[in-house]
């Protein structure tokens, strides 16, 4: 696979919900590598999106490919392989409550790595470490952790398994400003040593400038738009002027009376 | 990374020790999936290895890595050079290189392990200490619930606090009126099933239409009461329980307290209500059905007709068996609804806590009803009534 060829392409993707059609003609694609952050306004179906990509929606129409393939003509076992390649973190995080932390990060492993236990809880211990959780978070259970600690121990949990591709939903939300710029930061590097593809929804202007390689605005469930942080600003979609340039995005300084 | 493909070669190390240093030729997936072949041949590599010369990994063959090659390597890695061997790596992508100085870096904080479980012989000793602990604390927390509990209702009936009258009407629909056809129906059948039984026993000394007597005292005064409230406790006991609990887990109930809103006033208190007074209805009408099962069973097994069968109900049946029964059904309803509320109080933050607490509701619900019921026919026996 070429290095800036789409990793991830969605074609004329409708979902309905009755007959109220949530998403209605939407394609772009993810490219390799990069890491793109999908914003609209609450309803615009960022989210059933997300759903959808990984195949916990119906699609009424269009199509889903995944490296190369089509999503929803593949076999089963083939789906299995390719569902393993990528790693979703919700926006609660879905940590099994009955587990601990590492339980939570070993689960997937045990399921699809022949691996033994030692091996297992060595790796899913490095998981840890890797996201910036003390170690001692190994043996608390989800409801004994911090909202922040709840994210990290989530996201390890969803890089168990190596993905390709990481879907996040809305990752710093709930966070504290410093949780949240460490966790952008953690996302960045993580792209950066692993060479993953971040597919994030956020709705935090500070994520997207700081991590995001490209922005696609959802509105209707259509593109609004899809390009850089520059190409964005100068759109003369009236929505996207009051998401960035409004008053919440004056330290960004791209407010027309800004300096 | 991962190509995820399954057709690629499966890992392979292999030695060559002709040159200066051995080389060991890593080839193949070394991802999760094939793990059990990569620790094989991990395992395998210091029987194999004949001399001690220095090591050379080449990684240039190398398809896939992941984490788990990547730290099956370095832990060989290390093995290796604490023999005292000098480690050198060559080939691999620099994504898998920067992949592999990351696991060697990582250091895991040696001796965090789980606390460990007390000795074999002990543990019977501690898990009795604590099922004690429990009971007392338990004990403590049903006082006071109930005493919570007298508190919203003495306020809301003297008029210092509304009663829900939608609520209690809601949870009675709930509570009481969907469940009149399966407490019939049950009745129904375990009438006719004792009757079966009485009528066959009975038959051996001729006296068989004594088993209207019979059916007419045990389901008004035990049966019938008893198969409502076990109903209702697996009904609507799991049912209040898993809803003050799963309202635990999310916060609903404090954020009921920090509006004013007393959570036994607006959430336990018509429940309860509903439990009183749905309980004597259903334990009647349970009677009923019972009697209906008794009737029909007592005309196919023991040829009693049913005008026979109402005339003999009549004499057999008094005011003070069905007095028995109503009187003691309020009292069931307040056993189950208060376990119900104690084990939805109960509930910590996880789903396996939520469920344990539901068991634990419907399971000590009916042990207590059947109890009471024991000692409650110890009094009337004692009292003569």
């Amino acid at each position: 696979m070429a290095e800036d060829s789409p990793i991830l392409e969605i074609d004329n993707l409708s979902v309905a919900f009755g007959p109220v059609r949530v998403i209605d003609g939407l394609s772009f694609s993810v490219k390799k590598g990069e890491i793109l952050g999908v914003i609209g306004p609450s309803g615009s179906g960022k989210s059933v999106t997300l759903r959808a990509i990984v195949g916990l929606l119906p699609m009424a129409g269009g199509a889903i490919k995944v490296f190369g393939k089509d999503y929803a003509a593949m076999k089963p076992a083939e789906r299995l392989r390719t569902e393993r390649r990528w790693g979703v973190l919700f926006q609660q995080g879905a940590l099994f409550s009955a587990l601990t932390v590492l339980e939570n990060i070993e689960f997937p492993m045990r399921e699809h790595f022949p691996v033994s236990p030692r091996i297992r809880r060595e790796v899913a211990r490095y998981k840890i470490d890797l996201v910036g959780l003390p170690a001692e978070a190994a043996y608390r259970y989800p409801s004994e952790l911090s909202g922040g600690m709840i994210k990290r121990a989530a996201l390890a949990r969803s890089l168990a398994l190596d993905p390709d591709i990481l879907f996040l939903d809305e990752p710093t939300a709930g966070l504290d400003p410093i949780g949240a710029a460490k966790f952008d930061e953690l996302v960045v590097a993580l792209r950066d040593t692993l060479g993953l593809t971040v597919y994030m929804v956020t709705h935090d202007l500070d994520t997207l400038a700081a991590s995001c390689d490209r922005i696609a605005a959802l509105g209707k469930g259509r593109l609004l738009a899809i390009g850089t942080m520059n190409e964005m600003l100068k759109s003369d979609d009236p929505w996207l002027n009051d998401y960035f340039k409004g008053p919440r995005a004056r330290h960004l300084g791209t407010t027309r009376d800004g300096k | 990374m991962s190509s995820g493909t399954a057709d690629a070669a499966p890992a392979r190390l292999d030695i060559d020790s002709t040159g200066e240093h051995t080389a060991l030729i890593l080839s193949g997936r070394w991802t999760g999936d094939a793990a059990r072949e990569i620790e094989r041949a991990i395992h395998q590599l210091d029987r194999r290895l004949s001399d001690t010369k220095d090591l050379r990994f080449d990684l240039a063959a190398i398809e896939d890595l992941d984490t788990v090659g990547a730290w099956l390597i370095v832990g060989a890695q290390n093995a290796a050079a604490a023999t005292g061997r000098k480690i050198e790596i060559t080939g691999g992508t620099p994504a898998q290189l920067a992949l592999l100085r990351r696991v060697a870096s990582t250091r895991l904080a040696p001796g965090i392990t789980p606390a460990k479980g007390l000795p074999f012989l002990i543990r019977p000793f501690d898990m009795l200490g604590r099922a004690v602990a429990e009971a007392v604390t338990d004990t403590v927390r049903l006082a006071t619930a109930f005493g919570e509990m007298l508190a919203v209702l003495v306020t809301s009936f003297s008029g210092r606090g509304h009663f829900r009258l939608t609520a209690f009407v809601n949870q009675f629909d709930l509570i009481v009126f969907r469940a009149v056809p399966i407490v019939m129906l049950i009745s129904l059948v375990v009438g006719a099933i004792i009757t079966q039984q009485t009528i066959l026993q009975l038959r051996n000394f001729g006296v068989s239409i004594y088993v209207v007597d019979l059916a007419a005292i045990l389901m008004l005064r035990e049966v019938g009461l008893l198969l409502a409230a076990i109903m209702v406790a697996g009904r609507s006991g799991s049912a209040i329980t898993a809803e003050i609990g799963s309202m635990r887990m999310r916060e609903e109930l404090d954020a009921l307290s920090v509006m004013g809103v007393d959570p036994y006033r607006a959430l336990v208190l018509p429940r309860m209500m509903a439990l009183i007074v749905g309980m004597p209805l259903l334990a009647f009408l349970a009677s009923l059905a019972g009697l209906a099962g008794a009737a029909i069973v007592a005309r196919v097994y023991g040829e009693i007709p049913l005008e026979v069968f109402l005339d003999r109900l009549r004499d057999a049946l008094s005011m003070r068996s069905l007095m028995v029964g109503m009187i003691k059904a309020p009292a069931m309803a307040f056993i189950i609804g208060l376990v119900a509320i104690n084990e939805g109080f109960k509930v910590k933050g996880s789903a396996e806590s939520l469920g344990r607490r539901t068991t634990a509701s419907v399971v000590r619900a009916i042990f207590l009803v059947i109890v009471a019921d024991g000692l409650f026919a110890v009094f009337f026996a004692a009292i003569g009534f």
